[in-house]
Parts: C-alpha cells; structure tokens; sequence
C-alpha cells in the first residue's frame, strides 16, 4: 500500500471553534476513499485542509501535518499555487466559468504556462473531454458557453478542467448532490476510471455511494475521525458503535 | 432514536421464530411416529410441510423487500442476510423430518429390526441442537450458538456408530434385512444431517452478533 496522503495528529479551528481534532489518516494511492458523517461534522473542512482551500477564510489555524508524497503541505512556505495544481478539488454545484467549453478546459493551462501553443491546447482539451467522456459529445461544440450545458455536463466538464492541469489528486465535496440518479451513475463510473490515474476523496452525504464507489471509507463525528477502514469492513461491520449507529440511521 | 425499520425487523424476527417452532415441531412429531411405529403422525408431518415450504417463500420474500426498500448497512444487514440463510437451512431441517418419515412408512409394516436405542439417542441430541440453534438466535446467544456448534462432532460419532452396527451386525451378516436395515441406515443419517444445519444456524447466528465467520472455521469456535 503507498499512501499518497498522511495526516499526522492534525487539528484545524475556524478562531476559537475547533473543526478537526487529532485526525490520523493514511489515504492510500489511485483508491477512491470516501468521508461519511453528519452535517458539521468536519468532514468538508478536513478535504479543505488538503488543497489549503481553507486558508481563504478569516481566523483559521491549523495544526499537525499533512504529507503528500512527503511534503508537508501545512508549512507556511508552501507553493499553494502547485499544491492546487497538483490537488484539485470538485465541488457540490458544478461551477464551470462563463467561458466556451474549450477555454475553460484551458484555463489552468494558460494560467500556469502562458504562452502554450494552440494545437497543444488542441490536444488537452481532446484529451480532457475524453477522460470524462464528453468528448464525443461536445467535440462540435466546443466555443458553445460552458453554462449551456445541463447540469451533469457541468460536473463533467469541472472534473475534466481539473484533470486538463494532470493533478495527482482529486478532492471531490458532494460532487453528485444537484445530479438525478442517471447523472450520478454515470458520474460514479467516471470515478471508478478515474481512480485509475488519480488519487480521488470523495465527501458525500449519500452512504450508499460512499458503499458503491469506495475503496476505503472514514467516519468522522464532532470533528473527530472515529473510524478508518475498508468500506466492507465499514459497512459491515464497524467496530465503533457510533458508526453502527451512523450508518444504520440510528444516530440523532 | 427510534426507527421505524426496528418494527420491520421486529416482524422479520417473528416469522423466522414462528418457522422455527413449525419445524421443531416437525422433527418431534416425526421423531415420535418413528418411536411409536404411528403412520398416521408420519403422513400428518408429510402434508404439514407445504406450509413450512410457504412459509420459507414469505420470509426469503419479506427480507428481499426489505434490503430493496431499506439498503440496511451493519448490524441490520448481517440481521436480515443471517434471517434468509436460517430460513432455508429450517426449511432443509423440515424436508429432512419429512424423509425420516417416509422411511417411517416404509418400516411400519415390517417388524422391528432390532429394539431402538442409539437412534433416539441421536434424535435426542439432534431436537437439543435445533432448539438451541434457534434460541441463540433469539436471545443473540454466541455461548450457545458455540455449543451448538460443537454437539455437531457428538452426532456424527454416534451416527457412524449406528451406521457400523447396522451393516456389520445385520446387513453384512444377512442381506435379507436390507428393507428393515436400510431405512434405519437413512434414519441415522437424516438425523445427522439436521445437526449439520443446526450447525449451520449457529454458525450463523455467531456472525451475525459478531461480525465474524467461522463457517468452515471450528477452530475458531
């Protein structure tokens, strides 16, 4: 097993409230491990520590580490530029900009290497929309505004933005919640080709989909992660009785 | 926080009990129409088992509908998942009471082979094990779901003690006694073969309260 990502006794507080309390973790390589627990319960916040997303917001303070491939991406000298780069992020509505399909699929490109050459372009936009399969279907289409497209297109289109800048990571926040259960089908089988190339996180309030598309699952409460463990395990059974509760509904 | 789920379970349970006390009585009467040579008791098992069978039905029924309607996770779905293989193992313990009665029927009219002591024996410890099988289930007793598990060694001895007087001492000695040693023969091993699915449950039973697999396992028992 090669962890991509280590999380050693990590703590997070939003000023006085503390979101992440002693989190331990090993997110293993190319595996799709998904975070289940109730609203608040931190687990958004703790796929916000990996891509330092959180640092946007006013009074935060983190403390532990998080290793990926060895760096400790919590240091104050951190690129965050390339570690976003590197680590990208899906997030619950789609949020493509209101550009063309083609230049949002290029936008990370040209932010990162300015001055690529169009028939370069040509090629990560193919290659893109191919990996999330989109490209036959939008292949006519591409100056077409990104916001005309339906809702699932989106989504698609977001991840393939993000895979357009060859991230290692893909951190996904409840990436089928806007999508009817055709759309988030065809999205899970996205994720299963995906985790082929990519190391993928996925929050989701939807236990079956954490069932369905996991390799690993983590159950966080009240800030804390109470269990680590393979998903049949956790699905079957948990060895924390607050899981069992959490997963068979009995919590609340 | 109370679930409406735990009323359906609840039901569940009390159709896999009711199967339960359907096929105990079956060994039982069975059991006894061997003691007492009684063809009418015999027959009465053998009809009997059609609503055992539908009953089988209504309950694989109801745990298939509640996996679909509800995706339990855990403990509920080790409960359902144990609750249908416990309800073909008690519909196989049934069918086998009704085999022990057509050898009953087959035996009636031909006198006694020899006197019955090892075969009530054996169906002595064979109504021990089903009952307690079945109370561990109820009551999510691993101890005795354990030494349910364990009797199962204590059957099969004295199945193959039956089995070794009866072909040494009559079959071997006087073919002639086939019709009467035969059905004997099969007796013993129907018997045992109840104690097996016995054993089955209780194995059952031991993941379901803890999660863990010893099917194929003893030594971990």
């Amino acid at each position: 097993m090669i962890p991509k990502i280590t999380v050693n006794n990590l703590d997070f507080w939003y000023g006085n409230f503390q979101a992440l309390k002693n989190i331990n973790a090993l997110f293993k390589e190319k595996v799709i491990t998904a975070i289940i627990g109730p609203s608040g319960c931190g687990k958004s916040t703790m796929l916000r520590v990996f891509n330092r997303m959180n640092d946007l917001v006013e009074g935060v303070r983190t403390t532990g580490e998080v290793l990926i491939d060895a760096e400790n991406i919590i240091a104050p000298d951190t690129d965050l530029v390339s570690l976003r780069k590197k680590v990208g992020m899906v997030f619950q509505r789609p949020n493509p900009f209101p550009l063309s399909i083609y230049e949002n699929i290029v936008f990370g490109e040209k932010i990162h290497y300015s001055g690529t050459r169009r028939d370069k372009l040509d090629g990560i936009v193919e290659e893109s929309l191919k990996s999330v399969l989109l490209w036959d279907e939008l292949k006519d289409n591409l100056n077409k505004s990104a916001l005309s497209l339906s809702l699932e297109q989106k989504q698609r289109l977001c991840i393939a933005r993000l895979i357009a800048v060859k991230p290692d990571i893909l951190l996904m926040d409840e990436p089928c919640s806007t999508l009817d259960p055709q759309a988030t089908a065809r999205v899970e089988e996205l994720m299963r080709e995906l985790k082929n190339n990519y190391t993928i996180i996925i929050v989701t309030h939807n236990m079956q989909q954490a069932a369905r598309i996991s390799d690993d699952t983590g159950f966080m409460l009240l800030g804390e992660l109470i269990e680590f463990a393979r998903t049949e395990d956790i699905f079957t059974r948990p060895k924390d009785k607050r899981t069992e509760d959490y997963i068979t509904g009995r919590y609340g | 926080m109370q679930r409406h789920f735990d009323e359906e379970l609840k039901g569940l349970h009390k159709e896999i009990l009711k199967m339960g006390a359907f096929v105990q009585e079956a060994i039982h009467k069975s059991i006894e129409s061997l003691k007492n040579r009684d063809k009418n008791q015999a027959q009465e098992v053998i009809t009997t088992d059609d609503k055992i069978d539908e009953l089988e039905l209504v309950i694989d029924e109801h745990c298939i509908d509640l996996i679909a309607r509800h995706q339990p996770m855990a403990s509920d779905l080790r409960f359902i998942t144990t609750g249908m293989k416990i309800n073909a193992e008690l519909e196989r313990i049934a069918d086998l009471a009704v085999d022990i009665c057509q050898r009953v029927l087959e035996l009636v009219d031909k006198p006694l082979l020899k006197p019955l002591i090892d075969t009530p024996k054996l169906a002595v410890i064979c109504q021990e094990m089903v009952r307690d099988a079945i109370d561990a289930f109820v009551s999510r007793d691993v101890a005795l779901a354990k030494k349910v598990a364990v009797s199962d060694a204590e059957a099969d001895k004295l199945r193959n003690f039956i089995a070794d007087e009866l072909v040494n001492d009559y079959l071997a000695k006087d073919p002639s006694t086939a019709s009467r040693a035969v059905p004997l023969l099969l007796i013993a091993r129907h018997l045992e073969r109840i104690c097996d699915h016995a054993t089955n449950i209780a194995e059952d039973v031991i993941y379901m309260v803890e999660a863990k697999v010893v099917k194929h396992h003893k030594e971990e028992l």
